[in-house]
């Protein structure tokens, strides 16, 4: 295969305490192709979002990333990177939609206003450029462009979501990071949402590394899926074979224990 | 049987003139004891501006709100209102409280509302609510909100609305996060609860699957109003909208890929269902036993 954009080696992350450490990732190695979506699924504190605060290099302590961990984007690794390029690597390397997105809009500020604020520490001085290609970032997210004079409490919880959507494309990152980027939106914007964000990849290149527990949807939307117990990953293979052919046993009550659309109710 | 707790032809706006939003178009449910209506429906379409209108975060612009067969005023009954009926909100990030652990968080509910609990008690109670969520309370209590996962929050959030033993319990998007077999334990304690403590539950998903699970009653929304509701099952396999036939269709199925123009979804089909079913209308069809329709313009 080509040179991954992402390699992450010997991932292990510990949340250290004053009594004991807690390993919450524990010697973690994946691979995501320049282009590729990557899914990572596994039970609720399995480690999914410290994975990806770490390759974001957003993790803060208590998280304690070991020695001998590695994680390189486009062969750099981004636990070297000194502060100016760490500025450079946020948003336009990689941008990351969080597990609380609708939560992580700035209260006080319009929406336009956040958008500025990330396209301005990137250079884009000429405010009705910044201003166009708001609109044009909102539109990808089915957002009315006249609606970003808006503060964000004037949205709800799915349309805040999709408006930290929009902020995470708006500077053309290599990866993007999504932290069960839809959990708060109707299944129909969810797919169109992410239907966008297949076309846009195939169109732009960029990769993706998707989380969520939905894995009828992970399989739906990604290439390949990791599978994570406790702080390991104990399964990666292609999206048909997790699904057709899962080889973990921890896979197989996954899919067991998914509720079915026309089974009857439990009461 | 007559309900718990309605919501009479509520109508809530927010803003003024061009800009005015239609949150909730002459909404009305009934919430009875011992039984569960899921609302679902498009984001932004009013869900969770009607769970506020029952906690009565909000006062509704017309219409009322019943509750064991009395309208609500501003003022009425607020107190015993606020113990007898609970919330779990969206976002189990912005509704706990960083500087107190979890120990507090559960206590404080225990202490409000629960005076037959005395000292010790009170631990082990907390202890409880924790197991009852599947967390490790050994773990977990003494820890703060931010060194808890997503799911985790969200499970404290469960218990703290549990832990008050309310009549009726609105849970927006409760399981959002949770891992499949979580999941399924928190959906059999909500069924539980309905069926040994006769708790009345208004449940707020994106995700139907679960709905039919838990919900005897559905009612889908669009841009304000209910467009569709009665039996569960009748509304999942015969879908009388558009508007909910799209919305099944949507569904995540794991054999369709997005890679594969054949299992694409349609943005203009979808568009042009969505212009359809905002227009409103308050003539109403029956389909079905126990199962009904907004008319559809034309
Ligand atoms: N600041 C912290 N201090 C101590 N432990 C922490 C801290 N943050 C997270 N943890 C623990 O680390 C584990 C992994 O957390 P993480 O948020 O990565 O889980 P996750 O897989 O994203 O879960 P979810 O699906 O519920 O969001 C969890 O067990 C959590 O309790
Ligand atoms: N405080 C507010 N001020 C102005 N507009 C609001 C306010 N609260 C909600 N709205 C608007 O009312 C509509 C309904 O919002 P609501 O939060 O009830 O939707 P929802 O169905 O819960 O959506 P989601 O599934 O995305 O959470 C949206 O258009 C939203 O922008
Ligand atoms: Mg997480
Ligand atoms: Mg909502």
């Amino acid at each position: 295969m080509t040179r991954p954009l992402l390699s992450v080696r010997n991932l292990t992350i510990d949340y250290v305490g004053l009594a004991s450490d807690f390993r919450a990732v524990d010697d973690v190695s994946f691979d995501i192709a320049p282009g590729e979506v990557f899914g990572l699924a596994g039970e609720s504190g399995c480690g999914k979002s410290t994975i990806a605060f770490a390759i974001s290099r957003l993790h803060r302590p208590p998280a304690l990333i070991r020695r001998e961990s590695r994680i390189l984007l486009d062969g750099r690794d981004v636990l070297d990177l000194p502060a100016e390029a760490l500025r450079q690597f946020r948003w336009r390397e990689v941008a990351m939609v969080f597990q609380s997105a609708m939560n992580s809009l700035n209260p006080v500020l319009r929406v336009e206003d956040q958008f500025h604020d990330v396209l301005k520490t990137h250079g884009e001085r000429d405010r009705s450029r910044r201003r166009e290609r708001i609109a044009e970032v909102l539109r990808l997210v089915d957002i009315d462009p006249d609606r970003m004079r808006d503060y964000p409490h004037q949205f709800s919880g799915g349309m805040r979501q999709r408006i930290v959507i929009a902020i995470c494309m708006a500077l053309n990152p290599k990866l993007v990071i999504m932290d069960e980027p839809t959990t708060a939106l109707d299944v129909v914007v969810q797919r169109e949402i992410l239907q966008r964000i297949d076309e846009l990849r195939r169109r732009f290149g960029f990769s993706v590394l998707f989380i969520t527990h939905d894995l009828g949807l992970m399989t739906q939307f990604c290439d390949r899926i990791g599978i994570m117990l406790a702080g390991r990953l104990v399964e990666v293979d292609n999206a048909a074979t997790i699904h057709d052919a899962p080889k973990h046993d921890y896979t197989r009550q996954l899919w067991a224990a998914f509720p079915s659309l026309h089974a009857e109710h439990g009461a | 049987m007559t309900a718990l707790l309605a919501l009479d032809d509520v109508t809530k706006t927010f803003g003024y003139g061009d800009a005015m939003i239609h949150a909730a178009r002459g909404v009305s449910f009934e919430l009875k004891a011992g039984r569960a209506l899921a609302v679902v429906g498009e984001s932004g379409s009013g869900k969770t501006t009607c769970a506020r209108l029952v906690m009565r975060d909000y006062a509704p612009d017309g219409g009322k709100l019943v509750f064991r067969g009395k309208p609500m005023g501003d003022r009425t009954d607020l107190v015993a209102y606020r113990r007898a009926v609970q919330m779990i909100f969206q976002d189990p990030f912005a509704s706990l409280n960083p500087a107190h652990n979890i120990r507090h968080h559960l206590r404080r509910p225990l202490r409000l509302h629960r005076p037959e609990l005395k000292g010790a008690a009170i631990d082990a109670e907390v202890l409880e609510l924790l197991r009852l969520v599947q967390l490790d309370p050994e773990r977990l209590v003494d820890r703060h909100p931010f060194e808890l996962s997503g799911g985790q929050r969200q499970r404290i959030n469960i218990a703290r609305a549990l832990a008050v033993r309310p009549e009726v319990l609105v849970a927006d998007e409760p399981t959002s996060m949770l891992d499949v077999s979580v999941r399924l334990g928190v959906l059999n304690l909500l069924n539980a609860m309905k069926q040994e403590m006769r708790l009345g539950l208004l449940y707020i998903t994106h995700d139907i699957a679960t709905a039919r699970y838990v919900a005897e009653d559905i009612a889908v929304m669009y841009a304000g109003q209910i467009l569709e509701w009665g039996a569960t099952a009748s509304v999942i396999d015969r879908p009388a909208h558009p508007y909910t036939r799209l919305l099944l269709s949507a569904v995540p199925d794991p054999q369709i890929r997005f890679a594969d123009p054949a299992g694409r979804l349609d943005p203009d089909a979808a568009a042009a269902v969505r212009q359809a079913a905002a227009v409103p209308t308050r003539e109403v069809r029956e389909v079905g036993p126990n199962h009904f329709v907004r008319a559809l313009p034309g």
